[in-house]
């Protein structure tokens, strides 16, 4: 329908339109709202990481100067029952075929009677400044019966454990499985197995802003406007509303710039509902601001996984088994269900044919930080499980890994290839395209070559220094639903006005929507405005969570685009005096197919389309030129990519330092490719930090021994290498672009990747790395161990 | 609480007179009290770089320093790095580098970056990575910072402006 002749601005590497703002310093994050007659409130939190409260006096706290309220838990539960669940929960679908027993703790606003996790807020304080609420804040006398504090998931579900909820009876607080074929009668038939544990750690997405709130609210119209640095401002609203008795048309959410989420920011804290409960109450506007140390102790951690694993396989090392029993460590509380550690189970056979599966998931309360999704969601334990599993197959059968891989996995002339399994949302999972065996390929290629590096590993070997090549496969699941929501409507002035439910925190949403409206309406980029993040410009949206937004916006504001443009059509027609089957849009107008010189302005068709008198509508149609559409796609669209690490490591120091590393990734259709490959190398290095650096790390009474940026290492810009990137290409048939999901991957390989490479180079020790992150002290003591073995041995 | 201090100040060439708490933080007396919300607050101790500052043209964490600290200094901030609008070549190599995602980092980065091209004008790759490390980026895996500085370094060479 469209005139062939402009180049796309899909696939352009635009430059973005959110730059400006933000490195003039105009940006404007949550921090940077002042409201007039604004409060600040900060919030007291439990030094134990599992007691009762006895007692909380907040007298001296709200005597304090510039003190406007004070509230314990125990108050709140009075000012503000508790409401119905409003967890999102998975479809009925999945319900009915997966095998689940799931006991979700709720999280009371501020606690009541014990808490649950060293961080846990049980009062909150508002003052006229941050300085005097936290001047209060230390006045605060609470007393507690400390209780025993379960950090261990397995010391958790062993008899007589303190109970993190009393009233389930058990820590253990959710149970899925899922598997295809006879993972037991294969076990006991394949000609070898494996048997093995993996623990991927606890670390976090670590977002450079930390969360905030800031909410008003307006007595005249009775509505609550909040800000939060959130994914989620349509299930902020939805809850908020709930919470407060509201009617959701009367709340209204804005996530304005927001400094990166990475999905931490991707559901509802207490805090997004408290703090537009205190404005409420005290009728002026509340702020709340995270600092670095509660967001370390309070805002979710991630991954945090132990598998025990076991593989048959053949002499060729075909892999006949695969079984998993693995436990999640969810924390005190369990904030977005069992959706990740399902996402674990429905990832684990990754882009290899497997055709004996089984899977156990058991969820776990601890005293520690709740668990929820960070980029990757499930996923990095799932490749942490598989690839280091598959490497040490390989290394029993003295196969090389890569040939292993390419061995079991999925060929390109087998797709769309149907897993056997069902993804979350409780479709079938298949595999839509792709070609794993080139991406395994691109991706050696791009760190130098096999064959060339184990010339240059044997030789260094000779010189002392151990190099290792350690490989990362996964497939991923993207562009989730239920849902995204688009409106589009076109001005009196001819520019294009799209809405979405997506969230950005720094993708550059803002440049890839306009870059696809642009060629849906064969306009230019800057004649498209984009307005995200923000309840008031589209009824629903789900959000950015899951790598979905490009996936379901794109094809949102697609479908609305096509209604729209039949209407467009019908009133150029009108204008034209043509058939509406004549029209094709070209440089911002309609015009007539064939006859470059006739045609009318999209900004005269708006005009035309404008209720009232001498308007230029054909009969029968009704004023304004607007639509809106909500996509619920059929399913997730399937990413995947390799990744290859080449280490050195020292084994006098335990320094692990990455000689090159490649990440050949498929996402569909690219949009921007410099958007791309930054979304590609900033989650490879998360992935990196996770596979080497991050980690939390609690005492055994519960304490957290990492809560400052001093003991808990995010990599710099000297602790990570260049990253060399490669392309396969296959285009999703799932949605109208062909795109693909491409946000969380790269932080899912890395630390399995460094964990093979480490592996490799330490291979003449007989040393296993199977938990995450690789720590100097593990590289160490594997070099010193093997070596003293060597020397009894020789004793002997 | 105790007693404001007055202080006086230069930040971006504007001279500042008033009070403020003497424990006040410099990142929260240039945010608050001067409205000058671009230098973002990312952990309050002195770790991730955000707050990076220049106190009389040197890099400086803003949140470790109190603003009577800074009484008769002159302050820079990313706010006075463009010349009526238009970019420093910093900026502008960050826009065609890809050098930033979500922002909040950047003026931490700018200001790094600034002070390294003043008294290095021709780093090298290990440089640049050595200077920015003294800021946490978590979104853009540093790949696109060092190649927007090292653009930037080209350019001023160039256009002679690497004094500025």
């Amino acid at each position: 329908m469209a005139a062939p002749a402009r180049k796309p601005f899909i696939g352009r590497p635009m430059l973005r339109r959110e730059d400006r703002r933000l490195l003039l310093g105009d940006g404007q994050y949550v921090g940077d709202l002042v409201l007039p007659r604004m409060l600040h409130a900060t919030f007291v939190r439990s030094p134990l990481a599992h007691a009762r409260i006895r007692s909380v006096n907040l007298a001296r706290a709200a005597a304090s100067p510039g003190v406007a309220f004070v509230l314990s838990g125990i108050d709140l539960a009075k000012l503000l029952p508790p409401v119905a669940d409003h967890q999102v929960s998975l479809p009925a679908k999945w319900r009915t075929a997966i095998r689940h027993h799931i006991l979700n703790p709720r999280q009371a606003l501020l606690a009541q009677d014990k808490v649950r996790h060293v961080g846990e807020a049980f009062a909150v304080i508002v003052a006229e400044s941050r300085y005097a609420a936290e001047d209060a804040a230390a006045l605060v006398e609470a007393e507690f019966d400390p209780l025993p504090a379960v950090v261990d998931p397995e010391a958790a579900l062993a008899a007589g454990s303190a109970l993190v909820h009393e009233e389930f009876g058990t820590n253990l607080i959710a149970e899925l499985s899922a598997g295809k074929g006879d993972v037991e009668a294969a076990l006991r038939a394949a000609p070898h197995r494996l048997e093995r544990r993996f623990h991927h750690h606890r670390y976090a997405a670590l977002p450079m802003e930390c969360r905030g709130v800031v909410s008003e609210y307006d007595r005249r119209t009775q509505t609550l406007t909040t800000w939060s640095a959130t994914q989620v401002v349509h299930w902020v609203r939805r809850e908020v509303a709930a919470t407060l008795g509201m009617p959701e048309a009367q709340v209204r959410c804005i996530a304005p710039d927001v400094g990166g989420g990475f999905g931490i920011k991707g559901h509802v804290y207490p805090e997004d509902l408290l703090i537009p409960f205190l404005a409420r109450r005290l009728g002026r506007p509340v702020k709340w601001i995270e600092d670095r140390h509660e967001h370390l102790m309070c805002s979710c951690h991630s991954r945090d996984q132990i598998h025990d694993v076991a593989i048959g396989f053949d002499d060729d090392g075909r892999i006949l088994a695969y079984r998993d029993c693995f436990l999640a460590d969810c924390g005190a509380f369990n904030p977005i269900g069992s959706g990740a550690t399902y996402n674990t189970i429905a990832h684990l056979l990754g882009p290899y044919r497997i055709e004996n599966f089984a899977a156990e998931a058991r969820i776990v309360a601890t005293n520690k930080v709740p668990n929820a999704p960070y980029r990757g969601a499930g996923r990095p334990e799932a490749a942490l499980a598989t690839e280091r599993a598959i490497d040490l197959v390989a290394g029993q059968l003295g196969v090389e890994p890569a040939e292993l891989r390419r061995r079991n996995m999925v060929r390109p002339d087998q797709m769309p290839y149907s897993v056997g399994l069902l993804y979350r949302d409780g479709e079938p999972i298949v595999y839509d395209g792709g070609d794993y065996p080139a991406a395994l390929d691109k991706a050696l290629a791009a760190v130098g070559g096999l064959a060339e590096f184990r010339q240059r590993q044997s030789g260094a070997r000779k010189e002392g220094r151990y190099l290792g090549l350690g490989l990362g496969c996964y497939t991923e699941g993207t562009g989730a639903g239920p849902f995204e929501g688009a409106r589009v409507r076109i001005e009196a002035s001819g520019k294009i006005y799209v809405a979405g439910g997506a969230c950005p925190q720094g993708q550059g949403m803002e440049t890839i929507f306009a870059q696809i409206v642009a060629d849906l309406w064969q306009v230019e980029p800057e004649d498209v405005i984009v307005t995200l993040a923000d309840t008031a410009s589209i009824p629903m949206g789900f959000g950015t969570v899951a790598s979905r937004s490009t996936v379901t916006l794109s094809a949102a504001l697609h479908h609305a685009s096509e209604r729209l443009r039949e209407k467009t059509f019908a009133i150029a027609a009108n204008l034209l005096e043509c058939g509406a089957q004549d029209l094709e849009l070209r440089n911002g107008t309609v015009g007539v197919i064939g006859v470059p010189e006739i045609g009318v302005t999209l900004a005269k068709v708006a005009q035309a389309a404008r209720p009232g008198w001498d308007h230029g509508r054909p009969p029968g149609i009704d004023a304004g030129l607007e639509e809106s559409y909500y996509w619920e796609p059929p399913t997730v669209t399937w990413s995947y990519a390799v990744h290859a690490a080449i280490v050195e490591v020292d084994i006098g120091t335990g320094a692990v330092r990455i000689d090159r590393y490649a990440v050949a990734h498929d996402c569909g259709v690219v949009i921007n490719p410099m958007l791309v490959e930054g979304q590609i190398i900033g989650g490879t290095v998360q992935g990196i930090g996770g596979g080497l650096f991050e980690r939390f790390v609690y005492d055994q009474q519960g304490q957290l021994l990492t809560g400052s940026l001093m003991d808990y290492m995010a990599p710099t810009a000297s602790d990570v290498p260049d990253i060399a990137l490669a392309h396969v290409y296959s285009p999703s048939p799932l949605n109208p672009l062909g795109v693909k999901g491409l946000g969380e991957g790269g932080a899912i390989a890395p630390p399995v990747a460094l964990a093979n490479a480490v592996g490799d180079a330490l291979a003449p020790f007989g040393a296993e790395f199977n938990t995450t992150p690789v720590l100097p002290e593990q590289v160490v003591r594997a070099a010193r161990q093997s070596e003293q073995t060597t020397l009894s041995g020789a004793e002997r | 609480m105790a007693e404001p201090v007055a202080i006086r100040l230069t930040v971006n060439g504007q001279r500042y007179e008033g009070t403020c708490e003497a424990r006040k933080l410099l990142v929260d007396f240039l945010r608050e009290d001067l409205g000058l919300t671009g230098t973002h607050v990312g952990c309050e101790h002195g770790v991730c770089g955000a707050c990076t500052i220049m106190v009389n043209g040197e890099t400086a964490r803003s949140c470790i320093m109190l603003a009577v600290q800074a009484d008769g200094a002159e302050l820079g901030t990313i706010e006075g790095l463009a010349d009526n609008g238009a970019f420093h070549p910093l900026q502008q190599a960050f826009h065609e580098n890809h050098g930033l995602q979500c922002g909040y980092c950047t003026p931490g980065m700018l200001m790094v970056a600034l002070e390294l091209l003043r008294l290095n004008p021709s780093p090298t790759e290990t440089e640049i990575r050595e200077a920015i490390s003294a800021v946490l980026c978590r979104c853009t895996g540093y790949r696109d910072i060092v190649r927007s500085i090292a653009a930037a370094a080209e350019a001023m060479r160039q256009d002679g402006k690497g004094s500025r």
